[in-house]
């Protein structure tokens, strides 16, 4: 049956014995465990460049941030990041919980509307908030209009609140969609049994189903971490200060760059801390299910219990997705004819091309690295899916340097040998190909493929591989004819992340895209940082309806 | 059934996508590497290739990024020209060594002594004038008189700023520092602080719409912010006022240039340079973003002109970028954020 119980035992017994099986399976048990550390590598290359930045001195950039700002930013960054993934995991364990399994007034529309804010981006849905709720926003000043001239009661929108409220809004569909994930596969009849041995509704979800859901959950909060962690665009639209800002003053404001990526350096332990200790925890259950779940009937709410659900998960999808979308969409109408021309059709295939193959590239690569994993679950392994993830916990912008300053070595190394050797001048070879750029986004983005597909693979019991292997399924074939199918659910949620993920990234698409690759986030990035918010109103919406088409295609794919 | 056929496909696309890769041509061309936006340098880059035939490539991001890019790249750059929207990022690259020096009779004829490098790497094209804009119901002229009164008592709770982490702050504050030296400039900058009304703001065009929200009476920002704010919302109760007349005016920065040290077409790159600090380039400079001509022979936009002719504080700008750091630390240790 279902549930959590030791495995110490069963997991280890199938990667480690290959010896008495042929040559031939040697081989290419070789091979499978190559994947994961090579593309460990390739992601350490980057992060190894950002960490190096210890060897160049600083002079007293560190002496001043700790002696000034530091301290409070730290504590500012502390309560963002517990506020955002504490509040994120509620709203999306309950939206998904009631979703999933729950039947209430209009929830088929809810279950793929809640994830529609994925497609906004954290930046925007925090400068479309701020003009309607601040000082000068139209809500304050309608009711200053009737109330008189001070509104000492209306709280501060650009106070830590704001910030956590509104990166909770748009951070909670990665927990949602993931928990829903989980709640749609473990099937029910472990709550049934829940039931029958005398728990109700709510022991039964707490009991049983939460745990059960675990990896899910844990992945979902993991990914919204990381992101409040490596977020400048966000809090610099609330002037709220976190560790980012550190980060950036160093760079940007006192020209050191190593002692940005210092700081950055910071970021990548902690990241590391936290995901080694949510393995710990992990590493000692189980949650395969060993029978097809069936399809047993949804708790039905009745009475107020559906409308207050219902009332719930609209109250979401209002603030989160229908709010900020109508606004963007009046501004945009505001300035369509100034700013609308036909580059913007360029914008919007560049983005759609790179992001779909961003995410064929990163989904395939999260497959084999869980693949490998499962198969061969030693210390060497484990350690380079973890390393291969690290990229995420990282500020974009520096992650883009330390990925541009390898490529850029590289490629003048290739140059001259090219010039020494044959003679000729060949240019750049890798720097501005669309091949480096889908590179960048892996480092950035393996994390957010792999979540979702190494969640759905511990779906699966170590049963079927034995099964499999008895009837001569290896390898490639294996994977192929007997996970993937059973992977499926997880694969679509970890490419509609990482496709609009990709296509809201900023900083690796602007320093290592080709000569006239302009796409809509960098159009956004162009118009915000002119201080033109509302000019960037028709790239935004042009971007969210473009995120929209994965979310569209593959909900419905995921959940068949 | 999902079936994924893993096949030639990836590496077959991969190979495609490498060839079809960054096929610069090598045809009379000039590469710019820019922190100014595409609309406000397309335009110029337009008329020079009308001009001469000569093809202008570009791509945007931050100025830090694009230095450290140039830096990674080394001698193998691809990039003739880096552009910037301040003095202080040029500074930046001069003293990484990444610029050039040009000597040039149009340019030194063009552009005036305090808004280029002395070392002659970079040149300004545009002048940003960042000055005060007040609310004209709750505000008399006559009570405004410098950056430096804004810190007394009378402006307590009816100041709204900017974040210090905007370089235009930072180069205010540098400049500040160049003339009046830090303890006094300390004492500005913890006088503004002392006076806001409210958390500093996050763009200056937020700063205006609470000053005439009545949030707070003055601000300090760019003068084609307020140009921006006023065409599209004309009844605003906003005015400009031009500071520090009876002293040494207005502080402005700038948006200019410098050809980079590995230039591969140096000589298209000076051309499109000296074309910049034209006549005809010049007003579009004026045109698009309502900034004020670097050349002082070329009139700004006809709305420009409305606020009135002002004193430009004459100190070379490449004090915003010598004295950016001691700035950034001066505001942390104040207290501004």
């Amino acid at each position: 049956m279902y549930g959590t119980h030791n495995v110490k035992s069963e997991g280890r017994s199938i990667g480690t014995s290959f010896s008495h099986y042929p040559p031939s399976v040697f081989r290419t048990t070789l091979s499978w465990r190559f994947i994961p550390v090579l593309v460990a590598v390739l992601v350490l290359i980057p992060v190894g460049t950002v960490i190096l930045s210890f060897l160049t001195p600083t002079g007293d950039v560190w002496q001043h941030l700790v002696e000034t700002i530091l301290p409070s930013l730290l504590i500012n960054t502390f309560w963002l990041a517990l506020g955002v993934s504490v509040s994120s995991a509620l709203l999306g364990v309950s939206l998904a919980w009631f979703t999933a399994v729950c039947d209430f007034p209009g929830r088929k529309i809810f279950s793929w509307g809640l994830m529609l804010p994925l497609a906004i981006p954290a930046y925007v849905m925090a400068f479309v908030t701020l003009g309607l709720f601040d000082f000068t926003g139209p809500i304050q000043t309608s009711l200053r209009s009737w109330l008189g001239p001070e509104l000492f009661w209306f709280p501060n929108v650009r106070g830590r609140l704001g910030v956590i409220i509104v990166m909770t809004l748009a951070f909670y569909p990665y927990v949602y969609l993931l928990a829903r994930n989980a709640f749609l596969t473990q099937g029910k009849r472990s709550l049934e049994a829940a039931q029958s041995l005398g728990l109700n509704r709510t022991q039964g979800f707490l009991k049983v189903a939460l745990p059960m859901a675990r990896p899910w959950i844990a992945s979902g909060v993991m990914l919204v971490l990381m992101e409040t962690l490596a977020d400048f665009g966000t809090v610099a639209v609330f002037n709220y200060d976190t560790f980012t800002t550190a980060i950036y003053k160093a760079w940007f404001s006192m020209f050191s760059l190593s002692a940005a990526s210092q700081l950055a350096s910071l970021l990548i332990v902690i990241a590391f801390v936290l995901i080694v200790m949510e393995q710990k925890f992990r590493s000692r259950m189980r949650y395969a299910e060993t029978k097809q779940s069936s399809r047993v009937a949804r708790i039905s709410l009745t009475g107020w219990r559906a409308w207050a659900v219902a009332g719930f998960a609209s109250a979401t999808l209002f603030f989160a997705f229908l709010l900020p979308t109508t606004q963007l969409i009046i501004w945009a109408t505001h300035n369509f004819v100034e700013e609308f021309n036909q580059l913007y059709l360029s914008f919007l295939w560049h983005s759609l091309i790179l992001s779909g193959l961003a995410s064929i590239l990163i989904c395939s690569v999260a497959v084999l690295l869980v693949y490998s994993a499962r198969r061969h679950p030693d210390i060497v392994t484990r350690v380079a899916v973890r390393v291969a993830t690290i990229g995420y916990a990282l500020p974009g912008v520096v992650l883009a340097v330390g990925i541009f300053v390898p490529l850029a070595w590289l490629d003048n190394w290739l140059r001259e040998m090219a010039m020494q050797l044959f003679h000729i001048e060949t240019g750049f070879l890798i720097q501005g190909t669309l091949a480096a750029m889908l590179i960048a986004y892996m480092t950035r983005f393996l994390a957010v493929g792999h979540y979702p597909i190494d969640s759905a693979m511990q779906r699966i019991t170590f049963s079927i591989d034995e099964a499999s292997m008895g009837l001569g399924l290896n390898g490639w074939n294996m994977l192929k004819r007997v996970h993937l199918p059973i992977l499926k659910g997880g694969i679509y949620t970890a490419v509609t992340l990482v496709f609009v993920d990709v296509m809201k990234e900023m900083p690796i698409t602007l320093m290592t895209r080709p000569f006239g690759w302009d796409t809509l986030a960098v159009r956004i990035f162009e118009m915000t940082s002119e201080g033109e918010w509302e000019q960037a109103a028709l790239p935004a919406v042009a971007l969210v309806l473009a995120g929209l088409i994965p979310i569209v295609l593959f909900t419905h794919q995921a959940e068949k | 059934m999902l079936t994924i056929s893993f096949s030639r496909y990836p590496v077959t696309i991969f190979f495609c996508v490498t060839l079809f890769s960054s096929n610069i041509s090598y045809a009379e061309q000039v590469v710019v590497y820019s922190s100014r936006i595409e609309k406000l340098i397309k335009p110029m880059f337009d008329a020079f290739t009308k001009n001469t035939g000569i093809q202008v490539k570009f791509v945007t991001d931050k100025a830090g990024v694009l230095i450290a890019r140039l830096k990674a790249e080394g001698k193998n750059t691809h990039a003739d020209m880096l552009i910037t929207t301040d003095a202080g990022n040029l500074w930046l690259a001069a003293r990484e060594g990444l610029l050039e020096p040009i000597e040039s009779e149009t340019l030194e004829a063009n552009i005036p002594a305090y808004l280029r490098d002395p070392q002659k790497q970079w040149f300004g094209l545009s002048v940003r004038a960042r000055t005060i804009v007040y609310n004209t119901h709750k505000v008399k002229p006559a009570d405004l008189s410098t950056y430096e009164d804004l810190a007394n008592l009378k402006w307590m709770g009816r100041l709204c700023l900017r974040t210090s982490k905007k370089v235009y702050n930072q180069s205010l504050v540098a400049m500040m520092i160049a003339e009046h030296g830090e303890t006094r400039s300390e004492q500005v900058v913890r006088g503004w602080v002392a006076n806001l009304a409210t958390d500093p703001l996050s763009n200056d065009t937020k700063a205006m719409e609470f000053v005439a929200a009545g949030k707070c009476d003055v601000t300090i920002v760019n003068s084609y912010y307020y140009g921006r704010l006023i065409k599209k919302n004309p009844s605003l109760p906003l005015a400009i006022f031009w500071p520090n007349q009876a002293g040494s005016g207005v502080h402005v920065n700038i948006s200019g240039a410098g050809i980079t040290k590995n230039a591969r077409n140096k000589h298209a790159a000076i051309m499109l340079l000296e074309f910049l600090s034209s006549k005809k380039a010049q007003n579009l400079f004026a045109d698009v973003n309502m900034e004020y001509p670097a050349n002082p022979k070329i009139k700004p936009d006809s709305a420009v002109i409305a606020w009135g002719s002002f004193k430009q504080n004459q100190m070379n700008v490449v004090a915003a970028g010598e004295l950016q750091t001691e700035a950034v630390k001066l505001m942390d240790r104040a207290g501004y954020r």
